[in-house]
C-alpha cells in the first residue's frame, strides 16, 4: 500500500466515525430531507464518471467509453441536480411555515 | 501549471495537480459541514446549498485540471461531450425535482437513487479493463463499486415501481433461498474476477456476466420486501449507493468521492437501524422479510363497529378543548393535508387546541408526514412528535385518526403475538374520544387487525379523507 492509498484509508474511517455521529441526534421530522439530500450527495460519483470519461473517450474504445461514459454522466448528474433542487424545494417549504409563524407573533 | 513542485510514490505533483487535489479536500470539507448543517432545522437549507457547491467545485476543477494521460489537459472535443451530458443530465433532474408531487418523494429518492447507483456501476465498467493483472487492490474496489451500483441501481428501480404502485410484492418462502443462491454467485463471481491472473482487458465477459447478476440480486432482494418495510429499503439502498460512489473513489485515489460516498454510506446505515427501531424489527428481519406472513395470533376478539355521523363529529369537534389529529399515509393518499389543516384552522377559532401527532415512520418514508403538512402549510409548532404528545394523550378530548393504522394499534403494547408487538405507537386509545377515518374495513399495509377500531371509545367515519373532511368542514362551519 503507497502513503496516497493510506492517507485515503484514514479518510475512510475517519468520514463513517463522522457520518455516525453527524446522524445520531436528527430529530425526525428532517429525515425526509436528510435522506435527499445525502442520496443528492452520493452522486459525488460524478467526478468518477467525469475522469473514467475522459480517459475512455481517448482510450482504446472510445465509442464504449462514448456511451457508457455520457450515460454515467447523465445519470449522475439527474441524482446530483435533481437530488439538490428538491431538497431545497422541500425545506423551504419548512422556512415559509417558520416566516408565517414570525408574522403571526 | 505545468511545475513540478515534489514526487510523491513516484507521481509527480505539479502545480496544477496539487491545486486540483486542494479543490477535493475543499469540496469534502463542505460536504461534512453540508451534512453537519442539514441536520438542524434553521440551518438545513444553507446546509445542503453548502454540500451542492461542494459538488460544483469539485466538478468544476476535474473538468479544468485534470490530465489524461501524458500531462495533457481533456481534450476539447470530449469536454463538448462531457458537458453536453451534464447539461442534459442536470436538466431532466432538474426538471423532474421542480414538478413532482410530495406524496411522490419517496418514488422520486428512489428514482435519483437508482441514476446515482447505475452511475457507479459504469464508472466500475470502464474503469475495470484499465486494471492491471495482478493489482488486487484497485480490481477489488473496481468489482465492489460495480456490485453495489447495480444491486443499487435495480433495487431502487423495484422500489420506485413498487412505491409508485406498478409491480406488487412477490412474496413466496422459497425466494430467501433463491436469493442466497443468486448471492453466492455474484460474490464467487467477484472473487474468481479479483483473484484471476489473466488481464482485466481480456476478462470483459466477466465483468458484464457480474454485472448481470448484481442487477438481478437487486430486483429479487427487493421484490419480497412488503410495503410497510419500504422506508427502510429505501435507507439501506440509499447507503448502497453513498459505499458504491466511495468505492469508485478508491479507483482514482480521489479523497472528495471516498469522502462524500463513505458520509452517506455511513449515515445512511444509521439511519436505516434508527428505522428499524421505531419499528421494532431487526434490520435481517427486514431484508429476509417474514412480516405479514402468519400475523395476528389473537385476532378473534372482534367487538362492533360504531360509526359516526357527521353532525355529531362536528359537534364532538367543536365543543372539545384539545383535539389531536394523528395523520397516517391514507391522509396523502387522498390529498387531504391541506383540508385537514383549514379544519384545524377552523377548530382553533372556535377555542379548540389542535395539535398533530406525527409518528417516526408515518407514511411511506421516515419524515414523509412532516414534508406533506408543511407543504399544506402546517405550522412547525402545531407537529409534536410522538414521544412528545403520548403522555399527554389521556387529557385529550378527542384523536382524530385521519388514514392512520398501525401506528395507532395498542396491539403494540398488549397483544405478544402480533407482528407489531413492542413497536412503539401513538396512544390514540387513551384519550377520551376517538374518530377514525378510513375508506372502508381493510387492513392496514402490515395486514394485521387493529382492536382500536373495536374500542367502546371509538367512532367510525367511513369515506374518502378529503371528502370526509370537506363534509366536516362545511358542517363545523354551519354551527
Amino acid at each position: 500500500m503507497t502513503s496516497i492509498q493510506l492517507i485515503l484509508v484514514v479518510i475512510f474511517i475517519v468520514a463513517a466515525v463522522v457520518g455516525y455521529l453527524l446522524i445520531n441526534n436528527v430529530p425526525s421530522r428532517l429525515h425526509t430531507p436528510l435522506m435527499s439530500g445525502m442520496n443528492a450527495l452520493s452522486g459525488v460519483t460524478i467526478v468518477g464518471a467525469l475522469l473514467a470519461t475522459a480517459g475512455a473517450l481517448s482510450g482504446s474504445n472510445p465509442v464504449v467509453g462514448y456511451i457508457f461514459g455520457t450515460l454515467a454522466i447523465i445519470l449522475a448528474m439527474i441524482n446530483v441536480a435533481g437530488g439538490f433542487a428538491v431538497t431545497d424545494r422541500m425545506l423551504g417549504m419548512f422556512g415559509r411555515n417558520n416566516q408565517n409563524r414570525d408574522k403571526d407573533d | 501549471m505545468n511545475k513540478v513542485l515534489g514526487i510523491i510514490d513516484g507521481k509527480e505533483f505539479t502545480t496544477g495537480d496539487t491545486l486540483l487535489e486542494l479543490s477535493y479536500l475543499i469540496a469534502a470539507l463542505l460536504f461534512v459541514s453540508g451534512l453537519k448543517l442539514l441536520s438542524h432545522p434553521e440551518s438545513a437549507r444553507r446546509g445542503n446549498l453548502w454540500a451542492a457547491s461542494g459538488m460544483g467545485l469539485a466538478m468544476i476543477t476535474t473538468l479544468l485540471l485534470h490530465k489524461t494521460g501524458e500531462g495533457a489537459g481533456i481534450p476539447l472535443t470530449n469536454i463538448w461531450i462531457i458537458m453536453t451530458a451534464i447539461g442534459l443530465g442536470a436538466a431532466i433532474g432538474w426538471m423532474i425535482a421542480k414538478k413532482v408531487k410530495m406524496t411522490a418523494m419517496p418514488q422520486l429518492v428512489s428514482f435519483y437513487n437508482a441514476t446515482g447507483g447505475a452511475a457507479s456501476a459504469l464508472v466500475g465498467l470502464l474503469e475495470y479493463p484499465n486494471a492491471v493483472a495482478g493489482d488486487t487492490g484497485s480490481i477489488l474496489v473496481t468489482v465492489l463499486g460495480l456490485i453495489i451500483g447495480s444491486v443499487a441501481f435495480s433495487g431502487s428501480m423495484i422500489a420506485y415501481a413498487k412505491l409508485d404502485g406498478k409491480v406488487g410484492d412477490l412474496m413466496k418462502p422459497y425466494m430467501t433461498y433463491i436469493n442466497l443462491v443468486i448471492l453466492i454467485f455474484t460474490i464467487g463471481m467477484g472473487i474468481y474476477i479479483v483473484a484471476s491472473p489473466n488481464q482485466p482487458s481480456e476478462m470483459t465477459w466477466a465483468i458484464y456476466t457480474l454485472m448481470a447478476l448484481s442487477l438481478i440480486y437487486g430486483v429479487m432482494f427487493v421484490m419480497p420486501i412488503g410495503g410497510a418495510d419500504m422506508p427502510v429499503v429505501i435507507s439501506l439502498l440509499n447507503a448502497f449507493t453513498g459505499i458504491a460512489a466511495a468505492m469508485a473513489g478508491f479507483i482514482y485515489n480521489n479523497q472528495a468521492m471516498i469522502l462524500g460516498g463513505i458520509l452517506v454510506g455511513a449515515a445512511g446505515m444509521i439511519l436505516t437501524v434508527l428505522m428499524c427501531k421505531a419499528m421494532n424489527r431487526s434490520l435481517l428481519n427486514v431484508i429476509i422479510g417474514s412480516f405479514g406472513v402468519g400475523a395476528s395470533a389473537a385476532g378473534g376478539e372482534h367487538g362492533t363497529i360504531k360509526e359516526i355521523t357527521l353532525s355529531d363529529a362536528a359537534v364532538l369537534l367543536s365543543y372539545s378543548q384539545k383535539v389531536v389529529v394523528i395523520p397516517g399515509y391514507g391522509l396523502a393518499v387522498a390529498q387531504a393535508q391541506h383540508i385537514a389543516h383549514e379544519m384545524d384552522e377552523l377548530l382553533e377559532s372556535k377555542g379548540v387546541e389542535v395539535k398533530y401527532a406525527i409518528h417516526p415512520v408515518a407514511g411511506r418514508m421516515p419524515g414523509h408526514m412532516n414534508v406533506l403538512l408543511a407543504e399544506a402549510d402546517v405550522p412547525y409548532e402545531k407537529l409534536v412528535e410522538m414521544d412528545d404528545i403520548n403522555p399527554d394523550m389521556p387529557n385529550v378530548d378527542v384523536a382524530v385518526v385521519i388514514g392512520a393504522n398501525d401506528v395507532v394499534n395498542p396491539a403494540a403494547y398488549d397483544d405478544p403475538g402480533s407482528p407489531i408487538y413492542g413497536m412503539p405507537v401513538i396512544n390514540a386509545h387513551l384519550a377520551k374520544n376517538i374518530i377514525i377515518m378510513k375508506r372502508g374495513m381493510g387492513k392496514g399495509y402490515a395486514g394485521i387487525e387493529n382492536a382500536l377500531f373495536f374500542n367502546e371509545k371509538t367512532r367510525m367515519l367511513f369515506g374518502d379523507a378529503k371528502n370526509s373532511i370537506q363534509k366536516l368542514v362545511s358542517e363545523i362551519k354551519t354551527m
